[in-house]
């Protein structure tokens, strides 16, 4: 529990830092931290099956960890881990095109523009990783777990017909932070 | 006050892009360094015990359910790699 709050503070190379270390805390963190990104882009960009995407999914959690102790910089841990995750889906996509053959270019092509949208969406929620706790679990159950204002209002116990003023609120201080975080690069996170 | 709609709607849109991954996805993910324990054992194990190294490679996960290991994606993944037989 020690770190559990102040982990999310952390900025990617320290959390890899503390990863190389045996740091389990840490690698639960990084595991939340990129969870979301790899499984978007094998099930958005690539749109592999359920099977192939965790596979891919454990297989790149599986790489990194290896190779946690030969990455060049620990800053650049996100574009690592899209490099690999968008090879690794390639690998898979190939394997299958033997099977029944797919147009593996143009769907390269279309990945990519997915991909650079999932690269801002990791962003926002970098930034939404700043806010309080209200307000990130709010948007994250509304936006991103798809919930009901009842579900969300029953989950926290709050009146069901204040949740839209409150994702609205909650909305403006993500735009502010977010705007924020890209005037300042480097910001945990990014 | 039209951009900040803009603002927001396209932030709103960008959070729908990244929906949780399957908790079991998770959860077998950041078990996977206490899964490595039990894979160093047994890549020793099997380095040097020939036969044993031969069962693993036969039917891997019959081989680690015998062996009382879990056998898990990561660690059936993991343990085809150093095995070589993947």
């Amino acid at each position: 529990m020690r770190d559990e709050l102040s982990l999310g503070s952390l900025a990617d190379a320290e959390v890899v830092a503390r990863c190389r270390t045996g740091d389990q805390a840490a690698w639960c963190e990084l595991v939340e931290r990129f969870s979301r990104y790899v499984h978007a882009i094998a099930t958005q960009a690539y749109r592999l099956s359920r099977e192939d995407a965790e596979d891919v999914f454990q297989d790149v959690f599986a790489r990194t960890y290896e190779q946690l102790d030969t990455l060049r910089d620990d800053a650049a841990i996100r574009p690592w881990i899209g490099q690999l995750t968008r090879r690794l889906c390639i690998d898979r996509l190939r394997r299958g095109s033997r099977e029944a053959a797919a147009p593996e270019e143009l769907e390269a092509l279309e990945a990519e523009d997915v991909i650079a949208l999932l690269d801002d969406a990791l962003s926002v929620h970098g930034a939404l990783a700043t806010l309080s706790g209200d307000c990130r679990e709010i948007l994250d159950r509304f936006f991103c777990r798809d919930e009901s204002y009842l579900a969300i209002g029953e989950a926290l116990g709050i009146p069901a017909g204040t949740i839209a003023s409150r994702i609205s609120r909650c909305l403006g201080k993500l735009r502010d932070a977010y705007e924020g975080r890209r005037r300042r690069p480097g910001a945990s996170r990014e | 006050m039209a951009t900040i709609v803009y603002e927001e709607e396209r932030l709103a849109q960008l959070l729908r892009m990244l929906p949780p991954a399957p908790e079991a996805w998770l959860r077998a993910a950041k078990e996977l360094p206490l899964a490595r324990r039990g894979l160093g054992d047994l890549v020793a194990r099997a380095e040097a015990d020939l036969e044993f190294r031969g069962r693993l490679v036969a039917d891997l996960e019959a081989a680690l359910e015998h062996e009382g290991y879990e056998p898990d994606p990561a660690l059936v993944a993991a343990l085809r790699r150093r095995l070589g037989t993947s």
